[in-house]
């Protein structure tokens, strides 16, 4: 077979050659593809009459044959040409309807209750790891096991501000702000050694007893006046934040039981140092009153609730 | 007209692209500034609740562009259920109305930050900047730890302020100017947005606001915080009815 026949080509060609042989098909197009350009010109006809399509000047056409219709606050029905914004609402509160009867319930009831009741405490839970995983998470972590020395553990026994359902509503709705005073010009380098010490000594630490004694007095003494807000006995005062100092959970100190004494009495004397200022953001203006009462009610039974 | 004649014309092809591409930007675009309900009106007793940036934020906001995050982050929630569950009340025209330019975005690696203000704490953002993964341990954000040890560059903030000005942001520069926008922001706000007290400003927010928790110097980070801690925070919108921004579509 020669070159020059197979070359030949058996359609029209745009009539010019490139390169000696290169030559360019004029096929007409393939039919369905002008057919489908054909409809979504017939489907854009259609949008513009349905939707909202061509601007007008200062206004534009709204669509005909198609409108939505939502609730206002104060209960209005309110029909209005489809826009994404009204589709929106009227989604939101055809969801709101669907969860209306178990929401109410839990915004109702006692926290106990829900507890007890099957059906709520399942739609409560599944509700709050969403909302906690949003919201909670990126300090407290996604198990709620917090970060040493900077958010609180919440899966734990030790309650800052509070275990009980109130108190947990409470720090949810308006936030908290931990605070614990710098005792860097208050107290000496002996000194801090020795409240450190004292503060070991409460969670069963084996330290220099006379030094532990010496930590006591400046501990309950007006030289720290740490009393104040940790107590005499230093197990903490939750209307202040202040820490359980007895029970061996540290939520500031990164104290470990292996680190030895040294280590651990460092840890404290950085916190006694530089003191605490922290602060949990409030969730009230984010969060709905269920939706508070529902992360209540997930953070009290992922341990330790009181 | 044949197709031939088109495609073996180069000029008269590039003319009528243009004219093809100009009616559609026309048509998309013009509109925006003639009809009103654009940009939706947010005012509560009488003033507009959206303002400019003040100046620490507005040198945040620059700090935000400068590291890209806007490569990463929107900020645009959208009017759907899953969004407005996540991040909150869709966003609004009039939020972006003094963004030069927006940061909407239109890729969400992290997640969208348009109401991120007040979500964390002041302390947190500071980690979360400085090593992210010690807060979120499965996050892919890069650290940035150099926000906490360069002071922050804010002489040429009336330059900043002056720009966008002329660009239609109602920073005050006379005294009539001052005067109308304690007509329309209130007299605390109008305070923040004079240009002649920018450096006072920017100097005031960042000691009040102690952003970084050191509050020896003004760094970058000071600025990126009060910027991230303002987003989305200026409407109020249990002052307003469920339906009154649709009403704006």
């Amino acid at each position: 077979m020669s070159s020059k026949e197979t070359h030949k080509p058996a359609v029209q060609t745009t009539g010019h050659a490139w390169d000696g042989d290169l030559q360019e098909f004029n096929n007409p197009l393939p039919r369905w593809w002008l057919w489908a350009f054909y409809a979504t010109v017939v489907f854009a006809v259609i949008y513009w009459v349905i939707y909202p399509a061509w601007p007008l000047g200062r206004d534009y056409t709204k669509g005909l044959f198609n409108t939505i219709t939502y609730e206002t606050s104060d209960g209005r029905q309110v029909e209005t040409h489809w826009n994404t914004r009204a589709r929106f609402l009227r989604e939101m509160q055809a969801a709101r309807a669907k969860q209306e009867q178990i929401l109410q319930r839990l915004a109702g009831v006692p926290y106990q209750e829900i507890a007890a009741d099957r059906e709520l405490s399942a739609f409560a839970y599944s509700m709050a790891k969403v909302l906690f995983a949003d919201n909670c998470a990126a300090c407290h972590q996604s198990g709620g096991a917090g970060v040493a020395g900077l958010y609180p553990n919440l899966a734990d026994d030790a309650w800052l501000w509070g275990g009980t359902y109130a108190e947990i509503e409470q720090t949810i709705r308006n936030g908290r702000r931990g605070f614990m005073p710098s005792f860097a010009r208050a107290l000496d380098e002996q000194q801090l050694d020795d409240v450190a010490t004292f503060v070991l000594s409460l969670s069963g630490f084996e330290v220099d007893p006379e030094a532990a004694r010496r930590g006591g007095a400046i501990f309950n003494g007006q030289a720290g006046g740490c009393y104040y807000c940790h107590t005499h006995e230093g197990t903490g005062m939750t209307s202040q934040g202040a820490a359980n100092l007895t029970d061996a959970v540290w939520t500031v100190a990164r104290v470990q039981a292996t680190a030895g004494v040294e280590a651990n009495k460092e840890a404290v004397k950085a916190v006694i140092r530089k003191g605490i200022q922290r602060e949990m953001p409030a969730w009230a203006g984010r969060l709905d009153d269920t939706e508070i009462r529902i992360l209540t009610f997930y953070v009290h039974q992922l341990g330790g609730g009181q | 007209m044949k197709h031939e004649k088109i495609e073996t014309n180069s000029g008269l092809l590039i003319v009528l692209t243009l004219i093809v591409i100009s009616i559609g930007g026309l048509v998309e675009i013009v509109p925006l500034y003639l009809i009103d309900s654009t940009v939706e009106t947010v005012k509560v007793e009488g003033k507009d609740t959206i303002r400019p940036y003040t100046p620490l934020e507005l040198a945040g906001r620059d700090i935000y562009l400068r590291e890209g995050c806007y490569t990463c982050h929107s900020q645009m929630i959208r009017p759907f259920r899953d969004e407005a569950l996540r991040y909150g009340h869709y966003s609004l025209a009039a939020e972006s109305q003094y963004d030069h330019p927006f940061q909407w975005g239109s890729k969400r690696t992290g997640p969208d930050l348009a109401r991120v203000g007040g979500k964390y704490s002041n302390q947190w953002h500071v980690q979360h900047l400085i090593a992210p993964r010690s807060v979120v341990p499965e996050s892919i954000m890069p650290n940035y730890p150099w926000l906490m040890d360069t002071l922050l560059r804010y002489k040429d903030m009336p330059a900043r302020m002056r720009a966008l000005k002329k660009v239609g942001v109602p920073y005050s520069e006379t005294e009539e100017e001052y005067q109308a926008n304690v007509e329309r922001f209130g007299e605390e706000v109008a305070g923040w947005l004079d240009i002649r007290r920018a450096e006072q400003n920017l100097l005031k927010q960042a000691v009040a606001g102690n952003y970084d928790g050191d509050n020896s110097d003004v760094t970058e980070m000071d600025a990126l915080v009060a910027y991230l801690q303002v987003l989305g925070t200026m409407v109020d919108f249990s002052k307003f009815d469920e339906g009154y921004f649709a009403s704006f579509r």
